[in-house]
C-alpha cells in the first residue's frame, strides 16, 4: 500500500547550523509517529515542512502522494498553544468552523450536514457544553479540546499536533490522546504527535522518531527509547529507565540546565 | 430651525454620506480590531493627511491626496504583515515622520487653511453630490471586498498559524485588508476627520465585541453603532451648532461605555467560574533549553 507521507532524505539548516539531514521515513494510513526530542532541534520545522510552510534545504516529501502545499487542505493541523484575546468575538463553535471552511471565499452558508459535522466534532472532544462562550475566555485545556475538533472536522488524510497536552491535566490528556487514536483506527488517518514527553502517548505510539541536535533516530518505541540509542544519538552516556510502565530519560546534556549556563558548552 | 434644516438638500447629502461611512467603518472595524491593528488606523488617517497636504502643495484635488497617501501606508502595511510589539514601533516611527512631512506641506501650502482643518477635524456638511457619488463607489468597492474575503479574513485574523496551514495567503489577505483599510480610512476622514478617525473605525467595533461573541453580529452591531453614531451627530450638530465630529465622538464613546457596563452586568450575573489558566508544565522527561541544544556540538549520521 502506498505511503500517506513520504519523506526522503530531507535535510534542514539554519544557516550554518544544520538541524538533521538524511531523514526518511514513510508513514502508512493509521500510524501513530511520535517526534521527541529537545528543543531547537526541529521538531516544529518538521511539521512546517509537512504542511509545506517551510522548505527543506534538501530532500522531498510527499502528502497523500502530492507536494505538501497540494494536500495542504487535507491535513489537520493542531498548533501550539496561544491565548486568544479576551475580547475576541468568537465562539468555540466558529474556531472549529474554520477547520471546515476558513479557507472558502465569500460569507458562506453553512448546510446541514456542515453544522452536523461541527456537532460531532464538538460532542467527540467533549467541547459541547462551552461551543457557544467566547474562546478567550476558555481555560487552556478547554481552547486545546477545540483545537483537536477543528482538525478533525474535515476528515482530513494526515494529522499533525504540535505539542497538543500542553497545559492538559491527566484526565484531558488521556481524552486527547483517545481521540487521535480512535481516529486513525477508525479513518486510518495517520498521526504526527510532536510532544517533549513520550508517557502519555506510550501505550499507542507505532514508532518514535527522535530528533536529536545533529542526529536523528526512528523505530519502535522499544528499539529508540533505550540507553544505547540515545547515548549515541547525544553522544554522551544517557540513562533510559522504565519505571512503572513509565519512560525517564537521564543524563541528556541539556538535562543538567544550572551547570550548562556555567559553563557554556557541552561536555 | 432645526425642522427646517431637515428640509435642506445638503442635510440630507450629510446624512446619506454619513450612513455610506459608517457602514463601512463598522464593518472593517471587527477585522481590523481582532487584529490588533488599531494603531495602524490611526497610522493611515495622519498618513492620508500628510498625502492631502501635499496634493494641496501641488494644486491636486486633496481627497485624491488623501486616498493616495492612505494606500501607499495600507500597502506598505500589509507587505510587512508585522505583529504585536514590533508593529506598534515601526507604525510610530513612521507616523511621526509623515506627520512631520504634513507640517511642512501645511508650511508650505498657501491657500485657505480652512481645507487643513476640514481634514484634521471633518467637514460632513460640505459634502457635495458629486462627492457623495465617490464617497458611495469607494464604499461599494470596500463592502464587496470584505464580503469576498470574510472567512478566510476572519480565519487569518484571530487563528493565523492555522489558517497558514489550511492554505490561507495570509501576505496576500494582510494587503487585502490593510488596502481595504486604507479606502475607508479616507471615507472617513471625509466625516469625522484625520484625527477622529478612529471613532468610527474602532470604537463601534470594540463596543460590539463586547455585546455579542457572534463574529457576525458583532459586524451588524457595529455597524449599528457607526450608524447611530454618525446620524445622530450630524442631527445634533443642526440642533446646537458645534462641530459634527464632537457629537460623533461622543455618541460612539457613549455606546461604548455602555456596552461595557452591558458586558459587566452580564459577567456578574454569569460569574461562572472559568477555570483558571495553567501554565507551561516543564515536563520531567526531558527539559531543555535552546542554549543548551545549540551548545551540543553537531554530528551528523
Amino acid at each position: 500500500m502506498t505511503p500517506v507521507v513520504s519523506v526522503r532524505e530531507l535535510e534542514l539548516a539554519f544557516g550554518e547550523r544544520r538541524l538533521w539531514d538524511g531523514l526518511s521515513f514513510d508513514l502508512a494510513r493509521g500510524e501513530f509517529l511520535a517526534v521527541l526530542g529537545p528543543n531547537g532541534t526541529g521538531k516544529t520545522s518538521l511539521l512546517r515542512i509537512l504542511l509545506g510552510l517551510l522548505e527543506p534545504t534538501a530532500g522531498t516529501v510527499e502528502v497523500a502522494g502530492r507536494a505538501p502545499k497540494a494536500s495542504r487542505a487535507r491535513v489537520g493541523y493542531v498548533p501550539q498553544q496561544h491565548a486568544f484575546d479576551r475580547d475576541l468575538p468568537l465562539r468555540g463553535r466558529d474556531l472549529v468552523r474554520f477547520g471546515l471552511d476558513g479557507n472558502r471565499w465569500g460569507i458562506g452558508r453553512l448546510g446541514r450536514e456542515g453544522h452536523a459535522r461541527i456537532e460531532r466534532a464538538l460532542d467527540d472532544v467533549g467541547a459541547t457544553g462551552y461551543a457557544d462562550a467566547p474562546v478567550g475566555r476558555l481555560s487552556g485545556g478547554e481552547q486545546q479540546r477545540l483545537r483537536v475538533a477543528q482538525a478533525l472536522v474535515s476528515e482530513p488524510k494526515l494529522l499533525l499536533a504540535d505539542e497538543p497536552l500542553l497545559s492538559l491535566d491527566l484526565s484531558y490528556q488521556a481524552v486527547i490522546t483517545g481521540l487521535f487514536d480512535e481516529h486513525r483506527r477508525r479513518a486510518g488517518t495517520p498521526v504526527v504527535f510532536v510532544t517533549h514527553d513520550v508517557n502519555p502517548v506510550l501505550s499507542i505510539v507505532d514508532r518514535v522518531l527522535y530528533l536529536a541536535p545533529g542526529r536523528w533516530a526512528i523505530g519502535t518505541p522499544d528499539t529508540v527509547m533505550t540507553s544505547e540509542t540515545l547515548s549515541e544519538l547525544y553522544g554522551t552516556e544517557v540513562d533510559v529507565l522504565r519505571v512503572r510502565g513509565r519512560i525517564v530519560v537521564v543524563g541528556t546534556p541539556d538535562d543538567q540546565h544550572v551547570h550548562h549556563i556555567d559553563d557554556g558548552h557541552g561536555h | 430651525m432645526f425642522v427646517e434644516l431637515l428640509g435642506e438638500h445638503f442635510v440630507h447629502t450629510a446624512l446619506l454620506a454619513g450612513a455610506v461611512v459608517a457602514v463601512i467603518s463598522g464593518a472593517i472595524g471587527i477585522f481590523v480590531v481582532a487584529r490588533g491593528a488599531s494603531f495602524a488606523v490611526h497610522a493611515i488617517s495622519e498618513l492620508g493627511f500628510t498625502g492631502a497636504a501635499g496634493a494641496l502643495v501641488l494644486g491636486f484635488d486633496a481627497v485624491v491626496g488623501m486616498i493616495v497617501g492612505s494606500l501607499a501606508v495600507g500597502l506598505v502595511l500589509g507587505l510587512l504583515s508585522l505583529r504585536g510589539r514590533e508593529r506598534d514601533s515601526s507604525i510610530g516611527a513612521v507616523l511621526s515622520f509623515g506627520l512631520g512631512v504634513g507640517v511642512l506641506f501645511l508650511f508650505l501650502y498657501q491657500g485657505y487653511a480652512t481645507e487643513a482643518t476640514n481634514l484634521l477635524f471633518g467637514s460632513i456638511v460640505g459634502v457635495s453630490d458629486a462627492q457623495l457619488r465617490n464617497l458611495t463607489i469607494v464604499a461599494l468597492i470596500v463592502a464587496v471586498g470584505l464580503i469576498a474575503l470574510y472567512r478566510p479574513l476572519l480565519f487569518s485574523s484571530v487563528d493565523p498559524d492555522v489558517a497558514a496551514a489550511r492554505g490561507v495567503p495570509l501576505r496576500a489577505l494582510s494587503v487585502a485588508i490593510f488596502l481595504l483599510l486604507a479606502l475607508t480610512t479616507a471615507e472617513a476622514i471625509q466625516v469625522v476627520g484625520v484625527l477622529l478617525v478612529l471613532t468610527l473605525v474602532i470604537t463601534p467595533a470594540a463596543a460590539a465585541q463586547r455585546l455579542t461573541v457572534r463574529p457576525g453580529l458583532a459586524i451588524v452591531l457595529s455597524i449599528a453603532i457607526a450608524l447611530v453614531a454618525t446620524e445622530g451627530g450630524i442631527l445634533l450638530s443642526l440642533a446646537q451648532p458645534w462641530p459634527t465630529s464632537f457629537f460623533i465622538s461622543s455618541i460612539s464613546f457613549a455606546a461604548y461605555l455602555l456596552a461595557r457596563i452591558v458586558e459587566a452586568a452580564r459577567d456578574r450575573r454569569r460569574s461562572q467560574p472559568v477555570e483558571p489558566r495553567r501554565r507551561r508544565t516543564a515536563s520531567t522527561e526531558a527539559p531543555t533549553s535552546e542554549a543548551s541544544a545549540a551548545a551540543s556540538t553537531a554530528i551528523n549520521e
